[in-house]
């Protein structure tokens, strides 16, 4: 576990944050119909995330951020709304253009545990990540290199991997299985979608850290779901509110959390008693 | 992988199942290789022989050597296989008329039964109660009984050039020979049925006939409900609306009623035993289809095939190695269902006149109809049909152990 602060990067970025829009929508809606009764879990949002940036999307559980992240992803359909990519509207209507946006855009999700087949090893995983860009034909050396650094980035041992399955590891080397995942696709735009809720405490700062560093290898986009507003804070360039399925309120983070608008967002901020300090490791991951 | 298999095995429903099956089964490979040849051959000309062995009366007559035996209870046992039960109760009738405690009658000893009815028969002694009909019978059933004893040697003569008998050896009633010495014997364990084949022949055929129907049918069930139900349940939209409509379509008409309807219109001529077994399996994927469905429609959206998705893996791929695999325990159970309602499905067929044309192969339902129709029942012929029945039961018994086995290891909170 690294215990150093994940340096000064993320408020170097946060000046120079002004890049192209790579990633935008207008009136994205997801209505899901069980029944008859209908629940809008993304109720008409629009957002603008720019090259380089590190997003934040904060809500609480059930605000429909997971949705959101699906839809952008283009693995739900969406019920209303645009969403463009480049500066062009989004067409991801067949198998190869799906495949090409996925090579732009890709993502952590969730839960560790569930997001592995539990019939393939490991080393089938991350083979797929260079079939994905083209690097299939590679001689065998040099794909076991390209995985071996990638493995290390996430200071894991690719020897001690190799003919395991992913759910042999625990929470958070799976989550930095999944990182490795990234390093070796290196899309634009990163989507983590809490990557680091499910897993323990100790772990955490790690998986952070990694994905910080991740970016600054890369200079990928990466959008990053939490309900910490604090760590928000903390990491981002830009900060979006989500309270049941609406975007309350966004802008640069220090705008957003230091004068809040919303109730809402006031009524985040004022839970996290110590925002306006330093960041303390210790303190916010220690318990 | 392995683990799973120990755990299956492990199971105690399931390797009970698995071990009757692997019993019937292996008597099915096995037996017809100690007793070779057709099991449809007539070999009896008569209906229904009842089990036992058959010993060829010639050539013990024609055996090589004659042993003397001197039995102290031959000559009871002589006596006693030819009093026939309803024989034994006309004497007993007779005997408490002429005031015998029925206590001290012993229908079944017949040593003390004979002795007893010498000691009291009176051919003069006449009963007001008895009508002639009766007293004629009780003097056959003596005369009878008398002639036994009388200890006269059996004659074989054998006819001269001239026409006329010449004795040729003589048996008497101590000479034994040896079974080994009998050059046909013939053992019928389950008797013979109504055309006068060897029941438990035929149904050893009958059976693995009626297993490959079941596996037939249940392969097809299986494949046609897996693969509808797979694309429905993941590629959803308007696939789902149209293969639903279907599966709608054949869950109003019952399966069985379809299953009639098919086979009578096809008729007897077509009907062979992979007909039927396709027919079956055509008629019966309906259930398959929509359980898989259930199962793929919870998967469709999980992270791990979300991941696969992301890694630019086609649908193919996809249901193969990211769904396929999650349902395969349950793919497994409901073939095994398949393949058990497949057989019972071929005897319902059968026992009404519907099922595999009849002359070339048995099955065990066509084993069900004839003895039916023979009225097998009727005539006390048990062998005929109970074991058939019992055999029917044990593989269906088996076969939903090993289900029930699968289940407690696959959904372990139906434990206890
Ligand atoms: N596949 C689905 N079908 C129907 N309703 C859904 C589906 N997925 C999500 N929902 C609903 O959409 C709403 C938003 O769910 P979502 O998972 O996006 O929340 P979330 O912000 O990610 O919460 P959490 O922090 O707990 O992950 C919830 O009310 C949920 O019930
Ligand atoms: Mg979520």
């Amino acid at each position: 576990m690294s215990e150093q602060a994940p340096t000064a990067l993320a408020s170097d970025l946060r000046q120079d944050a002004t890049g192209i829009p790579v990633l935008s929508g207008k009136g994205v809606t997801k209505v899901f119909e069980s029944g008859g009764k209908k629940n809008v879990a993304v109720d008409h949002v629009d957002f603008e995330f720019r090259q380089g940036e590190l997003v934040s999307i904060v809500g609480e559980s059930g605000s429909g951020k997971t949705t959101l992240v699906k839809m952008l992803l283009g693995l739900t359909a969406i019920s209303e709304g645009d969403i463009y990519y480049m500066g062009t509207k989004r067409d991801i209507s067949t198998r190869g253009k799906k495949k090409e946006y996925w090579k732009g855009i890709q993502a952590i999700f969730q839960d560790p545990f569930s997001s592995y087949n539990i019939f393939h090893k490991i080393d089938a995983v991350l083979l797929d990540c260079l079939n994905m860009r083209g690097l299939g034909k590679l001689p065998k050396e040099k794909k076991l290199e390209l995985i071996t650094e990638a493995c290390s980035f996430v200071n894991l041992k690719y020897a001690e991997l190799t003919n395991k399955y992913p759910f042999e590891l625990s929470g958070g080397q799976q989550q930095r299985l999944m990182i490795a995942r990234i390093f070796l696709l290196k899309p634009r735009i990163l989507l983590a979608d809490e990557p680091t809720s499910m897993i323990d405490a100790c772990s955490r700062a790690t998986i952070l850290d990694m994905l910080l560093n991740l970016r600054n290898e890369t200079g990928m986009m990466i959008i990053f779901v939490t309900h910490d507003i604090g760590l928000a804070y903390y990491i981002s360039d830009a900060i979006y509110i989500m309270e049941r399925g609406k975007f309350v309120e966004h802008g640069k983070a220090d705008q957003v959390i230091l004068t809040p608008t919303a109730d809402y967002t006031k009524r985040l901020v004022n839970d996290v008693p110590k925002i306006h300090q330093p960041w303390d490791f210790s303190v916010n991951f220690g318990k | 992988m392995k683990n799973t298999l120990k755990q299956v095995f492990g199971s105690g429903q399931f390797m009970m199942g698995f071990v009757i099956i692997s019993l019937i089964v292996l008597t099915i490979i096995i037996y017809p290789l100690f007793n070779p040849g057709n099991p449809l051959e007539r070999i009896g000309i008569g209906t229904f022989f009842k089990p036992g062995t058959y010993v060829s009366a010639f050539d013990t007559v024609n055996a090589r050597q004659f042993y003397t035996l001197n039995l102290p209870d031959a000559e009871a046992k002589r006596v006693g296989s030819k009093l026939s039960p309803d024989d034994r109760v006309s004497m007993m009738e007779w005997l408490v008329a002429a005031g015998v405690s029925e206590e001290d009658i012993d229908i079944e000893d017949t040593d003390s039964f004979v002795q007893l009815w010498w000691d009291t028969y009176d051919p003069n002694v006449r009963f007001d109660s008895m009508t002639t009909a009766f007293r004629k019978k009780i003097g056959r059933i003596d005369v009878a009984l008398e002639g036994i004893l009388e200890d006269m040697d059996v004659i074989i003569a054998k006819e001269g050039e001239d026409g006329s008998l010449a004795q040729s050896s003589v048996v008497a009633g101590s000479d034994y020979v040896n079974v080994a010495d009998v050059a046909n014997v013939r053992f019928l364990p389950l008797g013979t049925d109504n055309f006068g084949r060897d029941v438990l022949k035929e149904m050893i055929s009958a059976c693995r006939t009626s297993l490959l129907i079941g596996l037939l049918a249940g392969a097809i069930a299986t494949l046609i409900g897996l693969t509808l139900g797979l694309l429905s349940g993941y590629i959803g939209g308007i696939v789902d609306d149209i293969i639903m409509f279907v599966t709608n379509l054949f869950t109003v008409i019952p399966g069985f009623v379809l299953l009639i309807l098919i086979s009578f219109s096809i008729g007897q001529e077509q009907r062979g035993a992979p007909v039927v077994a396709i027919v079956i399996g055509l008629t019966s994927w309906v259930w398959t289809t929509r359980s898989v469905r259930a199962q793929v429609v919870s998967l469709r959206n999980r992270d791990h095939v979300n991941l696969s998705k992301l890694s630019g893996h086609s649908l193919l791929r996809i249901l193969a190695t990211d769904i396929l695999p999650y349902i395969a325990s349950y793919v497994i159970m409901a073939f095994i269902l398949q393949v058990c309602s497949g057989i019972l499905a071929e005897a319902q067929l059968s026992m009404l006149g519907l099922g595999p044309k009849t002359t070339e192969i048995p099955t065990l339902g066509l084993m069900m109809y004839w003895a039916m129709a023979y009225t097998a029942h009727l005539g006390g012929a048990w062998w005929a049909y109970f074991p058939v029945v019992i055999l029917i039961a044990l593989i269906s018994f088996s076969l939903n152990l090993m289900n029930t086995g699968l289940d407690q290891v696959f959904n372990p909170q139906l434990r206890d």
